[in-house]
């Protein structure tokens, strides 16, 4: 028996004469994530953390005091009664605890790998507050993925409402749109969600890794939605194969979910950007995960640079996707360049930990000034500007200042640009009467519905690039607007 | 699902024509505007092939492709009745069609393939239209029968002189640019080389001038960024802000060297798809 499987066990027997104290809770080891070896990751694909152990999960579940109050509720986007699933799993009853955690999610097996628990709630968690360090608070999405991936074989296929007659559209098929779908669904709608790419799950299939999402996880939820009865249609662009419009006016649609993200790579408009070797994070991303690159020659025929030496410019997931992904495709140095301090990183703070392992030379308070390339036009250097933290900008954090002539090189052949995504204007170039703010952004109300009647919008192309629990947050109050709408309409 | 191949046709020996079901492409495009092909959901590349031409009443599409690579190769090997993996669009900006007078339009090589619907439209617009259609031989020479019908002059020119005129489409486009009837627009697609200079030319007598270029491409949705040029000092994503251009404008240096980016990958899935049908006709005839 394991030192972990003992103390399992000696707090079951306890429990049995008496209620466990905080001091006895604060006593358990916070569990960390089991993982692949940082050596050995650098050469497979395959899922870097590789999920709690039942024991483990239910020894991290009794670290829950059941604050009367659960704050950590609040920091929770959807709701999630946190409270509730974890008691449920410190007491083995993970059905149960995973019927808790899908009233409010419908995608735990996803949200309990992505979502920047850190500053959401985990950040909220009086265990974590105890010990004055966010790493101590109860690790609320592992054991949500914990529960997700315990469900693995029992896919359970929702109830679906009697058949309403009303035709509802959904536009994108990444985390918002699914989640219309399925409630839209639910109640009884002819749905069908249409997809630009030629496989379905949005930034969930061409931008997070498998490494960090396999793939079969976001195919399992798609197929919910087939089994559902939803229909999903790839390869058709709305704004180019059918407008909003004709879908609605020619096409019997009575509802539609705009879910279309962000989908509009940001360049630094530096010199030397179009050189070959320059990539967004969007492409290198798609070509590497939805193409499939890194199985070239073996399956595959989607190309891809062959690079020694990487730099990756920006802080965020992204960025660290991008430079996880180029160590997997055999880069020998990658370089993750970014203009703030690690502390304002916009990541997860997991990848920033996982990409350190993984041999990253990170770059802070050092940014891009522009891409050297060689005659024939291929890059082979970044020359780069030290910086500094100077006075707090309106985002609140400090602005980084330019040090002058602290111009330096990195010497490298190939360049990631992940500093963000606009929103893609194609929707607001066909759909007259829909409105923008001046980001590109589509303007909701509370109940996220548009300008125009009976179009909804939600996730990255209502928030700018955002979260994929926000987007499903979001879907949610979509839909039940939706529902509503079309019941009234009836 | 659609998709189904109706008619196949070899206009030289790497140029075929295939005529697609796909209904509501055939019922949205507009000239100038294209579709991305793929032949393998799983594992396969996506290619940007222009619509040259489209039936919205029998609801195809007509893709006219040169056989470059693995995935021409393989959309090469389909035979009526099959189906192509998956077809989306129609992409880009559809050609400004406008009555100008008199619009010169260059084709050369498959370039042709795109240029014809422009160019039927132009014609239909009421514009004369002077055609003048480059190749490297005889036998490459497609679609003149096409352009003959819409063209009120038809200039042909091949480089080896086993056709028309011997010579590059530069010097009857300079006689025209620089003859009493100057042209109000010219339309140029081919090479990128040849679009360059012909750009060099049309520049020298302020002939305003369209060209269509043919970067590598992802998505072809704006999403990717992969299909980026400079024009006039600015970037611009060919799929979306194009694919026509003012060829005046274009780096057109920098567009040549980002379609060569991946040479040596595409010639090891091309050989490698040539290398697997080999062995399976050989399986077949033992
Ligand atoms: C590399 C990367 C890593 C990330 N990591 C994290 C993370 O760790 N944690 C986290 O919470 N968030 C992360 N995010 C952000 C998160 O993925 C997004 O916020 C979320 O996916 C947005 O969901 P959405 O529903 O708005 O649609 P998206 O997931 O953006 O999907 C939109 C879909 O719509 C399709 N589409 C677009 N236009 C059209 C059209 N005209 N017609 C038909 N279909 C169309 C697109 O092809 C796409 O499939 C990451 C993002 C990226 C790019
Ligand atoms: C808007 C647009 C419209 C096009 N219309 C047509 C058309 O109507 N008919 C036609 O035959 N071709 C057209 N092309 C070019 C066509 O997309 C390429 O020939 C095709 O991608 C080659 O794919 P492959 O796998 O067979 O060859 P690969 O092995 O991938 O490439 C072989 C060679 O072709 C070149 N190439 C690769 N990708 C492209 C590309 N996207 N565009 C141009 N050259 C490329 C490269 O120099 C490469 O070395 C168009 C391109 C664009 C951008
Ligand atoms: S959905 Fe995300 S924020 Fe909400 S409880 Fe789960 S991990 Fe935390
Ligand atoms: S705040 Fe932390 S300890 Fe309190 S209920 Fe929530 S998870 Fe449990
Ligand atoms: S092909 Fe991706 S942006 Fe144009």
């Amino acid at each position: 028996m394991t030192d972990s499987e003992k103390l399992l066990q000696d707090l079951l027997a306890k429990q049995q004469t008496e209620k466990l104290k905080p001091k006895d809770r604060y006593e358990i080891p916070s569990q960390p994530m089991p993982a692949q070896d940082g050596v050995v990751r650098r050469n497979n694909i395959e899922e870097v953390a590789t999920g709690y152990t039942e024991t483990q999960a239910r020894l991290e579940a009794m670290r829950c005091l059941q604050c009367k109050n659960a704050p950590c509720v609040a920091g929770c986007p959807v709701k999630i009664r946190i409270k509730d699933f974890v008691t449920e799993i410190a007491d083995g009853n993970y059905g149960e605890a995973l019927a808790i955690i899908k009233e409010n999610s419908l995608l735990p097996a996803v949200c309990g790998r992505v979502c920047p628990q850190e500053v959401q709630c985990q950040e909220k968690c009086t265990v974590g507050k105890k010990f004055k360090d966010v790493d101590q608070a109860v690790a609320i999405g592992r054991l949500e993925r914990f529960v997700a991936d315990w469900d693995k074989n029992e896919g359970s296929i929702p109830d679906v409402a009697t058949e309403t007659g009303k035709k509802v559209a959904i536009i994108g098929s990444g985390p918002g749109g699914i989640v219309v779908a399925a409630d839209c669904r639910r109640a009884g709608h002819d749905v069908t969600v249409f997809e630009a790419f030629h496989k379905p799950g949005g930034v969930l299939v061409y931008g997070i890794p498998e490494f960090r999402l396999p793939k079969a996880i976001v195919k399992e939820e798609i197929d919910v939605l087939g089994k559902m009865g939803v229909k999903i249609v790839c390869n058709f662009i709305v704004g180019r194969t059918r407008t909003i419009r004709q879908l609605m006016e020619e096409d019997g649609f009575d509802a539609v979910y705009v879910g279309v993200g962000a989908g509009l790579p940001k360049f630094m408009n530096m010199e030397g950007e179009q050189l070959v070797g320059v990539y967004s994070a969007n492409e290198y991303l798609t070509r590497a995960n939805l193409m499939k690159a890194y199985q070239f020659g073996k399956g595959a025929d989607t190309p891809i640079a062959i690079s020694k030496k990487v730099a990756v410019l920006g802080g965020g997931n992204v960025a660290m996707d991008s430079a996880r992904t180029a160590v997997r495709l055999g880069a020998e140095k990658v370089y993750l360049v970014y203009r703030r301090s690690e502390i304002e990183m916009p990541a997860r703070v997991e990848e920033v930990h996982h990409a350190k392992e993984e041999g990253i030379d990170f770059r802070i308070l050092q940014n891009p000034k522009r891409v050297l390339g060689t005659e024939d036009g291929y890059v082979k250097g970044l020359e780069c500007l030290k910086y500094e933290l100077g006075e707090p900008d309106d985002s609140g954090r400090r602005r980084p200042v330019a040090i002058e002539g602290s111009e330096f090189t990195l010497d490298v052949d190939t360049v990631i640009v992940a500093i963000g995504n606009g929103a893609n204007p194609l929707i607001g170039q066909t759909t007259p009467g829909l409105e923008f703010n001046r980001w590109g952004n589509i303007v909701v109300d509370e109940n996220c519905k548009t300008s125009l009647d009976g179009v909804y919008a939600g996730g990255d192309i209502v928030l700018g690039a955002a979260t994929v629990i926000l987007a499903m947050g979001q879907g949610r109050i979509a839909a039940a607007a939706m529902n509503e709408f079309l019941q009234q309409d009836q | 699902m659609g998709n189904r191949i109706v008619t196949k046709k070899q206009l030289s020996e790497n140029v075929f024509t295939l005529e697609v079901e796909s209904s509501l492409i055939a019922k949205a495009r507009k000239p100038g505007q294209f579709v991305i092909v793929g032949i393998d959901a799983e594992a396969g590349e996506r290619i940007p092939l222009t619509i040259a031409g489209a039936d919205a009443e029998a609801g195809t599409i007509t893709l006219i492709f040169q056989r470059v690579g693995k995935t021409t190769a393989q959309m090469a090997d389909l035979e009526v009745g099959q189906e192509i993996g998956y077809i989306v669009g129609p992409l880009g900006m559809p050609t400004h069609i406008e009555k100008l007078g008199t619009v010169v339009c260059v084709g050369g090589g498959i370039g042709n393939a795109p240029l014809l619907p422009i160019a039927t439209a132009m014609k239909a617009a009421g514009n004369k239209i002077i055609t003048i259609l480059g190749a490297r031989t005889k036998e490459l020479i497609i679609l003149e029968d096409d352009f003959a019908k819409i063209s009120d002059e038809l200039i042909v020119v091949t480089d080896d002189g086993s056709y028309g005129r011997k010579g590059l489409v530069t010097e009857p486009l300079e006689e025209i640019c620089g003859g009493d009837d100057k042209p109000d627009l010219a339309v140029v697609i081919g090479p990128g080389v040849m679009m360059k200079f012909c750009s060099q030319v049309t520049k020298k007598y302020d002939v305003p001038t369209q060209v269509s270029l043919n970067t590598i491409m992802v998505d072809g949705t704006g999403m990717c960024g992969g299909c980026r040029v400079e024009v006039g000092g600015e970037t611009k994503f060919v799929c979306v802000d194009g694919p026509e251009f003012d060829g005046h404008k274009v780096d057109f240096d920098q567009m040549l060297r980002r379609l060569s980016a991946y040479k040596s990958q595409e010639q090891k899935a091309h050989q490698a798809y040539l290398d697997h049908k080999c062995r399976i006709g050989l399986k077949r005839n033992s």
